[in-house]
């Protein structure tokens, strides 16, 4: 009996959770369209979001593509010789496709959606967001909406240069490590590379920016119970946003280019 | 201050409940307050003064009852009405909850930016001014609320409640946490700013001292239920013994505090 009774709780608290999950996306979404919004606060967002997080995503992007030349390489010459053309594409695809967007994204949940978290955790407990709605101001709309359009805008930004870091990353191993014509080694990537692949990569991108800004934000504004509740919810947004950020993957991808 | 001559409360309630869970934290509350009324609601800790102040604002929402502002039911007015009623209102938090992402200054004009559309530059200017009604010189306008005292948040505090010129102002626990001397003037800067403007006041506190100085009228809340009401002056002779035992601070009586579980 007592079994039981534990399954339907977590059952009804796993629902709850959901529940609550889409009445914050409805109300942050509809906040998104409806007047006032904060070009100001918008743009302290961007700033965060995208340049604060270059350094992080670069430094990844770039020894991933640097370990892709080189294990493809190595990796394919159990197979056959002459496999200099598959390092290019293999590195400009799964780039492209896949590492660039998802590394960047786990990365800056782990950077941006903790500090969310943390930041809209403490005012929820330190009665900051009773505060607001006290001077009028719609915590969605002051805090909410610009980190969910902040970050939907800077993933993608961040993710396109990611990719370049990345290929130039993949470049320089081919190139000074294996031996690669630099030449050729560019009109292969030039050649592989889809527009398809770039393009869905960058969608991955803004997806994941706005579950990262989205469970950053939906983790602060639901803690309770002063600074352990703050460190649960920052525990939240990260291991949440990470694993809908993988479970997207799988989901655009097959949209993309499942068949 | 003149009660009788103004025949719609400027607060009332009737009847409020609200529980959280299996909790009953209020229990029918009914309480009227006069324009330019300052009433103090007493109580221990923990007995839902914070919820009743909450659900006046809008911040939580009473599960039954009336609740009115200027003879208008504010538990039935739309989200986008209820911005309009929240003008009338300033609050004094109980930890200040100042933006500590902001300087001192745009704490304090955070109202009259957001919801008066006021320019940054004539906000500060009315921001500055404010500061100095509490006491603060502009220099600490510049400082982040963290490096403040918690006097001098309080101070802000009490300096963004009343910057954008309200009708009613809430207090919830305003010198909690202060030593006797900064505490008192809080209770002097509360009688400056909001008193004597005629500004109405419902303040919540527990500090007896505070509440004999800054209130016309005290009511205590015990058990989800206004167990007394009467004027400022008459609380110490109450005949109630609830409220006696509140005053003197006395352990022996008969609120039981429950120390079992």
């Amino acid at each position: 009996m007592n079994f039981l009774a534990l399954i339907g709780r977590v059952v009804l608290a796993f629902l709850g959770h959901i529940g609550r999950l889409t009445l914050f996306t409805g109300t942050a979404l509809s906040h998104c369209v409806r007047p006032p919004i904060y070009p100001r606060l918008i743009g302290r967002q961007m700033i965060d979001i995208g340049y604060y997080s270059l350094p992080v995503v670069g430094l990844t992007a770039i020894f991933s593509g640097m370990v892709l030349a080189l294990q493809s390489y190595t990796g394919f010459a159990r197979f056959a010789a002459g496999s200099e053309n598959a390092v290019a594409n293999v590195v400009v695809v799964s780039l492209t496709r896949e590492l660039g967007p998802v590394l960047a994204g786990l990365m800056v949940a782990g950077r941006i959606g903790a500090s969310m978290a943390a930041e809209i955790g403490t005012m929820r407990v330190t009665e900051q967001l009773d505060a607001l709605t006290t001077l009028s101001t719609n915590p969605y709309k002051y805090l909410v909406v610009p980190r969910l359009i902040a970050g939907t805008l800077m993933l993608p930004l961040l993710v396109f240069i990611a990719d370049i870091i990345g290929i130039f990353g993949g470049f320089v191993v081919s190139v000074y490590k294996l031996g690669f014509n630099p030449a050729a080694y560019i009109s292969n990537t030039y050649d592989f590379m889809q527009p398809l692949d770039v393009i869905s990569g960058l969608v991955k991108a803004g997806v994941f920016g706005f579950i990262i800004a989205l469970m950053g934000c939906y983790s602060g504004y639901h803690s309770k119970g002063g600074a352990q509740g703050v460190g649960a919810a920052t525990t939240n947004a990260v291991v949440s946003s990470s694993i809908l950020i993988l479970t997207f993957n799988y989901i655009i991808t097959e949209l993309f280019f499942g068949t | 201050m003149n009660s009788t001559e103004n025949t719609v409360p400027k607060i009332s309630l009737k009847d409020v409940k609200k529980s959280f869970g299996a909790k009953r934290v209020l229990d029918g509350v009914t309480l009227d307050i006069a324009k330019g009324e300052s009433v103090v609601v007493i109580g221990g800790s923990g007995t839902g003064k914070s919820v009743l102040i909450k659900s006046i604002i809008g911040i939580l929402l009473a599960d039954s009852g009336i609740i009115k502002v200027d003879g208008e039911d504010v538990t039935q007015v739309q989200a986008s009405a209820r911005e309009s009623v929240n003008r009338k209102f300033g609050m004094l938090f109980q930890g200040a909850a100042l933006f500590d992402s902001l300087p001192v200054w745009e704490n304090v004009a955070f109202g009259l930016m957001q919801r008066e559309r006021m320019s940054r530059k004539h906000a500060k200017e009315r921001a500055i001014e404010t500061l100095a009604k509490v006491g603060l010189s502009a220099e600490v306008g510049e400082l982040a609320p963290s490096e403040l005292s918690g006097g001098m948040q309080k101070r802000v505090g009490l300096a963004r409640a009343i910057a954008g010129e309200p009708e009613i102002i809430f207090f919830d626990e305003p010198t909690t946490g202060l030593d006797p001397i900064m505490a008192d003037v809080i209770n002097d800067l509360i009688i400056s700013c909001v008193k004597q403007q005629g500004i109405t006041a419902l303040s919540i506190t527990h500090d007896m001292h505070s509440a004999r100085k800054i209130a016309d009228r005290v009511t205590m809340l015990y058990e989800g239920k206004l167990i007394w009401d009467g004027a400022a002056a008459d609380v110490d002779r109450s005949g109630n013994p609830y409220v006696e035992q509140f005053v003197h601070g006395s352990a022996e009586g008969p609120i039981k505090m429950q120390v079992r579980r």
